[in-house]
């Protein structure tokens, strides 16, 4: 069981509690603003962008490289850029916290 | 069940796929404090289309990770889902629909995201093929999934070679099946690609194993001793164990005409999704819609046409104001390889091919008329399809030279046109 904090765009703090899948799919399940994971989780739609709190990297691991492509030219991506789809939910994800980032 | 929701207002989507579920959840969140009930005859919690014939086809357990939306989604946000439900017909006058049993549903707004179904040929002798299947609904890929598994041979042959018919030749070799792509035209997925990408597609298949024929106009079955066989115009003819047929699709439209809704190539909408009634909406796969980048009519087949026009129709029905306005994007997964898609290349007049260094094939096609780009296709390549989908919405110069230069980054200052 792992607790993540989605911060929204408008500064809302939403906690959820997840065991398996990927962070992409908890968020649609709980409708957090701005997470819609269109692809359904392939890694082709960019729909699911968020930034990870710097201290929190070490929990997510790296994005991996079609993953920085897709993000490299987005507005507002920055070193902690994700796509939540590709963080599947393990223990060691517990306390993340993660900011959803602007849309395009 | 009772319907009997008095005193409040009534929003009744028909179809409850991408478009209709993401409708009934954005139209929750635009602020729509009324009823909202899901109508589809498909019985399962709806799910994920693209990966039917992608990684759900192979891979059964990927089954409970394809939901749209969880159950508890639906529950909390009071969205009411009524799955296995058929609707045979729309009463505009009286403001309802009415269902297979004959039970009334009254509405004050109605959403179509009726979809479209596989064209099942008619050629002659296909009503006698054994295992003859197409691929819409996750029913379809149990049934696929369960014909492999029991079948010793596994001889499929694919008639049609559109996405549909290479994900699933893809995906069906991957389980130990004998693949056979018979495609009419001279190329495959000639309705949608330039040339060149029908070619590395035909290279891919053949190096995977998987036989692609081109010019192959099925025209007959015939079946003996339980062995069904294809047969083309050319005299050629495939023994097969599955035939799977991928050739296009039908919208469903029989709802929207019978209730005397305008039609043209799908339901016509304005830039809100609403019909000529100004009380139906409709939205998906089955919408006659303005595109105004490319300022015309079209008709997509798309998750993201589907998830788009349901926000602006929750927006409308919210008096949220809000255009359609976005640049269509399709994505398809074959082997290892991921293609991305951002555009409607229609029309093209130029093709220019960038190559990337890279071990696995990496490179983008660029579609431009009078040397406006106008869609690029990225095969491994997602920074070629982030690229070309800002160039494409700002209307930007591309200077061409430049970008089929691979020596030359890959970024918007080195290649645009001031």
């Amino acid at each position: 069981m792992a607790k993540i904090t989605f911060v929204t765009t408008d500064n809302k703090s939403i906690i959820l509690e997840g065991t398996s899948g990927s962070v992409m799919q908890l968020a649609v399940d709980n409708s957090i603003p701005g997470i819609d994971g269109d692809c359904g989780g392939v890694c082709s739609c960019a729909t699911c962008h968020v930034h990870v709190t710097p201290e929190h990297v070490k929990k997510t691991g790296e994005a991996s490289e079609i993953e920085t492509d897709m993000l490299e030219l987005n507005d507002h991506s920055n070193e902690y850029s994700r796509l939540c789809c590709q963080i599947e939910i393990t223990d060691t994800l517990d306390g993340l916290v993660l900011q959803v980032a602007e849309r395009e | 069940m009772s319907e009997n929701f008095s005193n409040d207002k009534i929003c009744v989507v028909i179809g409850a796929s991408h478009a209709g579920v993401n409708f009934a959840f954005s139209l929750r969140s635009a602020g729509w404090k009324g009823n909202i009930i899901l109508f589809d005859k498909d019985p399962v919690l709806p799910y994920h289309r693209p990966p039917l014939s992608k990684g759900y086809l192979v891979n059964e357990d990927a089954s409970e990770k394809n939901f749209l939306k969880s159950v508890e989604s639906y529950e909390k946000e009071n969205i009411i889902l009524r799955l296995g439900v058929t609707v045979i017909s729309i009463n505009r006058s009286e403001n309802n629909i009415v269902l297979e049993d004959g039970s009334v549903q009254v509405y004050d707004k109605l959403i179509l995201a009726t979809g479209a179904r596989p064209i099942i040929p008619s050629i002659q002798g296909i009503e006698s093929v054994n295992n003859l299947y197409s691929l819409r609904t996750s029913e379809d890929v149990e049934n696929i999934r369960n014909a492999i598994t029991i079948s010793r041979d596994k001889r499929v042959i694919v008639i049609g070679g559109g996405y549909i018919g290479l994900e699933v030749a893809a995906s069906l070799q991957k389980m130990g099946a004998t693949v056979t792509v018979l495609e009419r035209e001279k190329r495959i997925l000639a309705r949608v690609t330039a040339p060149e990408m029908s070619h590395f597609f035909q290279e891919l298949h053949a190096k995977n194993g998987v036989d692609i024929l081109t010019d192959k106009d099925v025209i007959s079955f015939s079946t003996k001793k339980g062995i069904d066989t294809v047969v083309c115009s050319d005299g050629s003819s495939f023994d097969a164990d599955i035939v799977i047929i991928g050739v296009g699709i039908h919208v469903n439209l029989e709802l929207a005409k019978n209730a005397g809704l305008k039609i043209e190539n799908g339901i016509r909408v304005d830039e809100t999704t609403r019909t000529n009634d100004e009380d139906i909406y409709a939205i998906g796969d089955c919408t006659y819609h303005h595109n105004p980048h490319y300022d015309r009519f079209i008709r997509l087949e798309s998750v993201q046409n589907a998830v788009d026009q349901a926000k602006v129709a929750a927006a409308a029905i919210c008096d949220k104001y809000l255009i359609y306005n976005t640049l269509p994007w399709f994505w398809s997964d074959q082997y290892d390889i991921k293609l991305q898609m951002v555009g409607l290349s229609t029309g093209y007049d130029k093709v220019l091919v960038r190559n990337e260094e890279s071990e696995n094939p990496k490179f983008s096609i660029w579609y431009f008329k009078d040397n406006i780009l106008l869609a690029v296709d990225a095969i491994n390549n997602p920074k070629a399809y982030v690229l070309g989908t800002k160039f494409i919405k700002a209307n930007k110069k591309v200077d061409q030279s430049k970008l089929i230069d691979s020596t030359i980054d890959f970024k918007p200052a080195n290649l645009l046109i001031e």
